[in-house]
């Protein structure tokens, strides 16, 4: 087994802290330079339509708004609380029942108050999209109440 | 499609401002713990305060995701409500601007249903926490419907 990076590590760190996230049972699936992948794995209390079976938009929305929000820390070079301004899904076609939901992310513009990004949410295929997702995060800078403290949490375990 | 006995129910629940049976038979609206009741002629969603929702454990505040679902959700059911469409409204799209930090507390919603068409509905979705008038998000949404068939006459 190879040791995680510590880009890798630090994804795993932050998203154990959210607990709604924990309660879905997500999980990284990579951390990279190029952006995040997260999973949302099947689970009967996230049904939307208990005819179909089909996880409901709201799960996919968490699932997206996290991979979005946690693709910053793939694009800066020190931990920054980076709150959702806001974020349009495009749902392509409805999900299947029984299967996992993959979110990718990866941000295609950072300027200094504002990032720029974009990303999918698929089961099988990523070219086969269930959703398109584009949002904007607002840059808070390091010295937010509580994110340099937070920052230094993600970072020391993952060193 | 909804069979007709659903939309009785559907009709009944309504007349009766009683949504729990409704809101049961949907697991995602129990998880986050969503409650509809009625306001007049309008309808009225609550998500009440939760540990388990929380997203930013800094503040703490909701997760970004959970508050969208709830609107979400909550445009959903103003649309089996008060569209009277033949099939479970399917989302198309949702855009959401968040205003303020949805803050560890009670979250409100309404909706207002800007246009129906024959196939497709517009409905906007307004949240907010301590003060109507200072929403923590707004959100609109579109929703795939089926007419209901016309009846003979």
């Amino acid at each position: 087994m190879n040791e995680p990076s510590p880009l890798m590590a630090q994804a795993e760190r932050f998203l154990s802290a959210l607990r709604h996230c924990q309660l879905l049972k997500m999980r990284v699936e990579r951390a990279d330079a190029d952006g995040i992948t997260l999973c949302l794995p099947y689970s009967p209390q996230i049904v939307g339509n208990p005819q179909s079976g089909a996880i409901h938009g709201g799960a996919i929305t968490t699932l997206m708004d996290t991979a979005l929000g946690m693709a910053t820390l793939c694009a800066l070079a020190e931990f920054e609380v980076c709150p959702t301004l806001d974020l349009r899904i495009d749902y392509m076609h409805p999900g299947q029942a029984d299967k996992a939901v993959y979110g990718q992310a990866q941000c295609y513009q950072v300027t200094r108050d504002v990032i720029f990004i974009r990303g999918c949410a698929y089961q099988d295929d990523p070219d086969q999209p269930i959703a398109q997702v584009v949002g904007t995060y607002m840059r808070l800078g390091k010295d937010i109440k509580g994110g340099l403290g937070f920052g230094r949490q993600l970072k020391a375990v993952a060193q | 499609m909804i069979p007709a006995d659903v939309h009785a129910q559907l009709r009944q629940a309504h007349a009766q401002g009683n949504y729990a049976p409704l809101l049961q038979l949907i697991p995602y609206a129990s998880l986050i713990g969503i409650q509809c009741s009625r306001d007049g002629d309008d309808l009225l969603f609550c998500l009440p305060a939760s540990a388990d929702n929380i997203g930013n454990p800094l503040l703490p505040a909701i997760h970004g995701g959970v508050i969208a679902g709830f609107m979400e959700l909550s445009a959903a059911l103003y649309l089996l409500i008060f569209s009277e469409s033949a099939s479970i409204p399917r989302i198309i799209d949702f855009s959401i601007d968040y205003l303020r930090a949805g803050l560890y507390r009670d979250t409100y919603a309404r909706c207002q249903l800007w246009r129906q068409g024959r196939r497709v509905t517009n409905v906007a979705i307004t949240a907010w926490q301590g003060d109507p008038d200072q929403p923590i998000a707004t959100a609109r949404a579109h929703f795939k419907i089926k007419e209901l068939p016309v009846p003979l006459k």
